[in-house]
């Protein structure tokens, strides 16, 4: 399948603290930090608990599904990779089946589509299998 | 208990700036410019450099106050101070370390400054140029998100789209900036106007609020501030410019990562803009200018309604160009063309305005002023913001 964005932008290094994250992007499950001591889902991944200061962190499969809370639409490449290429567009996601915790993403669409905070998007999990190691990119497009 | 402030504890008895340059244009190194400017404070207060006992900065500052301490022949270094963030946050935050040092008695006479030759160094336009992203950068640069104008775009679309602001009341933002710079010789955008039209033919750099003169330049230079205790100020050359309050830091979680700060369409002044009109016991119907940190024009419109100067309900109405203008507008700001056309340089070039704006000495002076406030960075955390005066408001 083809990407959002051209190859050669930076690969997310997969550090210990975001393993089962990295994990589920693989199996295509969006899988996110949630707090064993008090319930509370957490984003990004954290060593402890931002609100019972536990360390006893889970992490739990949410549905891959939010709303756009806000948005952009990057004209100015600022990566060599992106030379030539855009505009694109970034959506802040809010996953109200998680709470509320908020996800960084490309919405999949034409650069000239107009684009609705509040709108249903749904995950589309998007695999880096030639990388080295392989990782899989979160994207989002409108629900259809 | 005596209260606890640093309400007219102290004072900023020297300014000091270098040349402004373009990006990549200082002929000198940046350290060569950090002292310069160290210089042309200590001489514009009349105090001998070898006097000088502290150096606080911010934004990572390379000039670091050891090697400053050491090429100036300083006596003895009684504070050195690096308050953490990046880009101008800590602005403000470095003239109230200066002043907390001062005012505790830990040193005497500190200089805050700011030495900035990006043209030695990396683009802030450009994302690092790494083959691996790591902490939250991992869940960003893969998605093309990597740059200052875009790490902030999205609190200005929230924020804008929410209260209906429109993209004219930015272009009066940075049509203020540039109208006071073309009387303003220092100025980097001296002789070189901008005009409704030439803002609105601009490029995008990032939809839907960030056309070209929306952004920050990138420039070389230096500025420097001289802080001593208010007693001493009043038997140094100039008018004395007292510090009534100031402020640093975030409000709840403003870092959380990922872009999950809970008021998240913020410049994360909240907390920071009540304490520090707390301890200047004023607000910002006192106020006769201001100096606003210009990174981008959307988080000047957040850093005005978060410190109190703007409702966003009348902010299409109000950010129009007149009102920003000295001598005449309802709320002078920028007055020596700020980052955007004076010059880059991290919000240090308006403390100096501010400095003058209150001895009456500035290029487009408001007849009168007597209270400044400097606004420092926004949408960065933690941020900091400070409020001037003169003898008379003490």
């Amino acid at each position: 399948m083809s990407t959002a964005l051209p190859p050669g932008l930076p690969a997310p290094a997969q550090e210990p603290v975001a393993k089962p994250y990295w994990e589920g992007t693989r199996a295509s499950k969006l899988v996110i930090q949630r707090c064993n001591g008090c319930g509370a889902h957490q984003w990004g991944p954290e060593w402890v608990c931002h609100r019972c200061h536990s360390f006893d962190l889970g992490w739990e499969e949410v549905a891959p599904r939010g709303r756009i809370w806000s948005w952009q639409r990057p004209h100015h490449p600022v990566h060599p990779a992106l030379n030539g290429f855009g505009p694109y567009t970034i959506v802040l996601v809010e996953l109200p089946e998680a709470g509320n915790v908020r996800m960084v993403g490309n919405l999949l669409c034409e650069p000239t589509a107009p684009v609705e905070i509040g709108a249903e998007v749904e995950a589309v999990f998007e695999p880096h299998d030639e990388a080295d190691p392989p990782y899989t990119l979160v994207q989002w497009r409108l629900k259809g | 208990m005596s209260e606890r402030t640093l309400r007219g504890k102290v004072a900023i008895a020297g300014i000091g700036e270098t040349t402004y340059y373009k990006h990549g244009q200082s002929p000198d190194a940046e350290f060569k410019l950090a002292l310069q400017a160290v210089l042309a404070a200590c001489h514009d207060a009349g105090i001998d450099p070898k006097e000088v006992d502290g150096f606080a900065s911010y934004g990572n500052d390379r000039s670091e106050a050891v090697r400053l301490a050491a090429a100036l022949g300083i006596k003895e270094l009684r504070f050195s101070n690096m308050h953490w963030g990046g880009g101008g946050g800590g602005v403000a935050a470095s003239v109230a370390n200066a002043a907390a040092a001062v005012h505790s008695g830990m040193a005497n006479c500190v200089i805050a400054f700011r030495s900035l030759a990006q043209g030695q160094f990396a683009r802030y336009g450009r994302g690092q140029a790494v083959a691996a992203a790591a902490g939250d950068d991992a869940f960003l640069f893969p998605y093309g998100l990597m740059s200052p104008a875009q790490r902030f775009a999205m609190k200005i679309t929230r924020f804008m789209t929410e209260h209906g602001i429109r993209h004219e009341a930015l272009r009066s933002i940075a049509m203020a900036s540039y109208h006071h710079a073309q009387t303003n010789p220092s100025a980097v955008m001296y002789g070189r106007p901008l005009t409704e039209e030439k803002y609105d033919a601009s490029r995008w750099i990032v939809e839907p609020f960030h056309r070209l003169f929306d952004c920050c330049q990138e420039n070389d230079g230096a500025g420097a501030v001289l802080v001593v205790p208010a007693d001493r100020a009043k038997d140094l050359p100039h008018k004395p410019t007292y510090l009534l309050g100031t402020a640093q830091g975030g409000h709840h979680r403003s870092a959380a990562p990922v872009h999950n700060a809970p008021d998240y369409a913020s410049a994360h002044f909240p907390t920071v803009a009540k304490n520090m009109w707390a301890m200047a016991k004023l607000g910002p119907q006192d106020v006769d200018v201001v100096q606003a940190y210009e990174n981008f024009t959307g988080g000047v419109l957040l850093s005005l309604v978060e410190h109190g100067f703007v409702d966003p309900k009348k902010a299409n109405e109000f950010l129009v160009l007149e009102n920003l203008l000295a001598p005449t507008g309802k709320m002078p700001m920028n007055t020596s063309g700020g980052n955007l056309a004076e010059c880059y340089m991290h919000g240090l070039e308006m403390v100096n305005e501010a400095v003058r704006q209150l001895r009456g000495t500035a290029n487009n002076q408001v007849a009168g002023a007597e209270v400044v406030a400097v606004l420092g960075g926004p949408m960065v955390t933690p941020v900091s913001s400070l409020v001037l005066g003169t003898e008379a408001t003490l």
